[in-house]
């Protein structure tokens, strides 16, 4: 992993970013970060686009998260039952919260493909109006939530289920402890799914 | 990043974590200890050891039983342990785990070396050393004249190789080139091993530079405890050190002109870390030194597994497995010669 002291982060991204907003800003010769530009930029983008970046955001990177913490649970769980086998049953469940991740983000992904709705351009044939961009980002806002959430909400499970599964195979009473913060550590995921639904509650694309 | 190799650790090393900190859970505890002084004959050893994990590898020994035997079968747990773990290991650890077995592999070198200077048979001294450290053409080791044949020969297709540098001499081998090539190959080792411990970073950096550090601090003690009174000089002393550690720099410049225990004893003090080990022993004695030592050792090994995601697990294991072997002979060995008084001298409890 890199190291965030590094000149990099601290020199060169903040030049390359500057000089990319003048590179933006040239056209506009009295506002520094050209807007009407930008908005132009953004205007021609369909909706759609976004909607559908939206849930496969939602489903992909839930799913990334859920198989992330299946593989850092697992390979611990698989090493530590060779020498105490009683710990796998118990030990599933850790598997089962990280798998969840996954369902939620199926879910969602299944509620805003619902929401996305037909609505043709406007009169210039390429730019739509108002309510179909608001939509579409707060598809793509919904989805993006719900993604990240659930990504690092399946992480999170993975390495606690790992150590949970380390502990109780060395004391069986350990067991239940950790699983409490796992269940808190599933939560997250759970918070990402509420806000996201809520986002996307209110799309509509047209008037 | 410092704490993010959580998330990657697992793809190559998650598995045999999990069996070396099954193997930890297996190792012997005070109870066990407690059994073990118990006994009356080496055949009681042999049945209390049989209900640990020693049971495989004792169970078919044939009465009557020797020390040598049990110390033989319990090595032979640890190597195979270990191989299970080197055979499926992943680059880096595959590294790592080699690095930690040089050290046997640079004592079995001394060891053939030594023993065909005082005309021992070849095969006698292989059946002696260290399985964990031997390498295909050890055996050569006995035809070697002098250090510059014996890196020539042998030692140069070995891990041992950068270890030997132009410094070491032409001068044939006797018994104080042999100590001095040793600490040579072994500063060298940790050297080493420390500034490939701090590349691969995070948690493994931190813990095992830890741990190296007390071992390279205890070989810098022992060496000027053993060449006090000896024709060595300060600056071949100096040189034995390494380059890096709690006593690098200021502390090896005062062990180098030591002369006797407390001038050691007032350097060793400086260090905060080490002092609580020196104000345990009265002036002027050196006898309880090395239990301390490896008390300390030990702690250290144990305050390893308390985290996850590293590779000092790994060398940890190896060397509590050291040193239970270590107690199980001293306990066999006491009891064989009826003197289970001193039993609870010369035992370190691990937890």
């Amino acid at each position: 992993m890199t190291d965030l002291t590094h000149p990099v982060v601290w020199f060169y991204i903040p030049c390359a970013i500057t000089w990319i907003c003048f590179l933006i800003s040239v056209g506009s010769p009295d506002r520094f970060i050209d807007y009407d530009w930008l908005w132009l930029l953004f205007r021609n983008m369909s909706p759609y686009f976004w909607s559908a970046l939206g849930v496969a955001l939602a489903v992909g990177m839930s799913i990334l998260g859920a198989a992330w913490g299946i593989f850092i649970t697992g390979s611990s769980l698989v090493g530590a039952a060779i020498r105490v086998p009683r710990i796998t049953s118990k030990n599933l469940i850790s598997v089962i919260f990280c798998e969840a991740v996954a369902i939620y983000g199926v879910i969602v992904a299944i509620i805003l493909q619902t929401k996305i709705e037909p609505v043709s351009p406007g009169p210039n044939g390429v730019t739509y109006d108002k309510w179909a961009m608001a939509s579409g980002y707060s598809i793509f806002g919904s989805g993006v939530t719900c993604g990240f959430a659930n990504l690092v909400c399946g992480m999170c499970v993975g390495i606690v289920g790992s150590s949970c599964a380390l502990s109780d195979a060395q004391n069986n009473s350990l067991f239940v402890k950790i699983l409490v913060v796992e269940i808190f550590g599933s939560a997250l995921g759970l918070f990402g799914v509420i806000i996201g639904i809520i986002m996307s509650g209110g799309v509509k694309w047209t008037a | 990043m410092y704490g993010f190799e959580m998330m990657t650790f697992n793809i190559k090393d998650g598995f045999l974590e999990a069996i070396v900190r099954g193997h930890r859970s297996g190792l012997l505890t005070v109870a066990d200890y407690n059994n073990l002084s118990q006994c009356e004959t080496l055949d009681d050893i042999k049945m209390n050891l049989t209900s640990t994990d020693y049971g495989a590898y004792l169970a078919n020994e044939a009465s009557p039983i020797y020390t040598a035997n049990i110390v033989e079968k319990c090595t032979l747990k640890l190597v195979n342990d270990w191989n299970y773990m080197r055979s499926q290991a992943d680059e880096t650890l595959a590294t790592f785990m080699d690095y930690c077995t040089y050290g046997h592999m640079i004592d079995n070198v001394v060891l053939i070396v030594t023993g065909t200077l005082h005309e021992r048979d070849v095969q006698e001294l292989l059946d002696k050393c260290h399985p964990l450290g031997m390498f295909d053409s050890i055996a050569t080791l006995a035809v070697a004249q002098n250090m510059r044949e014996l890196y020539r020969l042998v030692l140069v297709d070995t891990p041992l190789a950068p270890y030997f540098s132009e410094n070491l001499t032409h001068e044939d081998l006797d018994e104080m080139n042999i100590e001095i090539m040793r600490n040579t190959l072994y500063k060298a080792y940790l050297d080493d091993f420390a500034s490939f411990c701090q590349k691969l970073g995070g948690t493994t950096a931190e813990i095992m530079g830890d741990m190296l550090a007390f071992e390279t601090d205890r070989r810098a003690l022992n060496i000027t405890l053993n060449s006090i009174g000896t024709e060595l000089t300060r600056e071949d002393r100096k040189k034995l050190y390494s380059n890096f550690g709690l006593l690098y720099p200021h502390g090896h410049n005062e062990l180098a002109i030591a002369e006797d225990f407390d001038q050691i004893r007032s350097a060793m003090e400086k260090v905060p870390a080490y002092s609580g080990i020196f104000s345990k022993l009265g002036y002027g004695e050196s006898q309880m030194l090395d239990k301390l030592l490896y008390e300390e050792e030990v702690k250290k090994c144990v305050d390893c597994f308390e985290q996850q995601f590293h590779y000092g697990v790994f060398y940890a294991y190896m060397k509590l497995r050291e040193q239970e072997i270590r107690n199980v002979m001293w306990i066999s060995e006491c009891v064989a010669q009826d003197q289970k008084g001193r039993i609870s001298d010369g035992i370190v409890y691990l937890f």
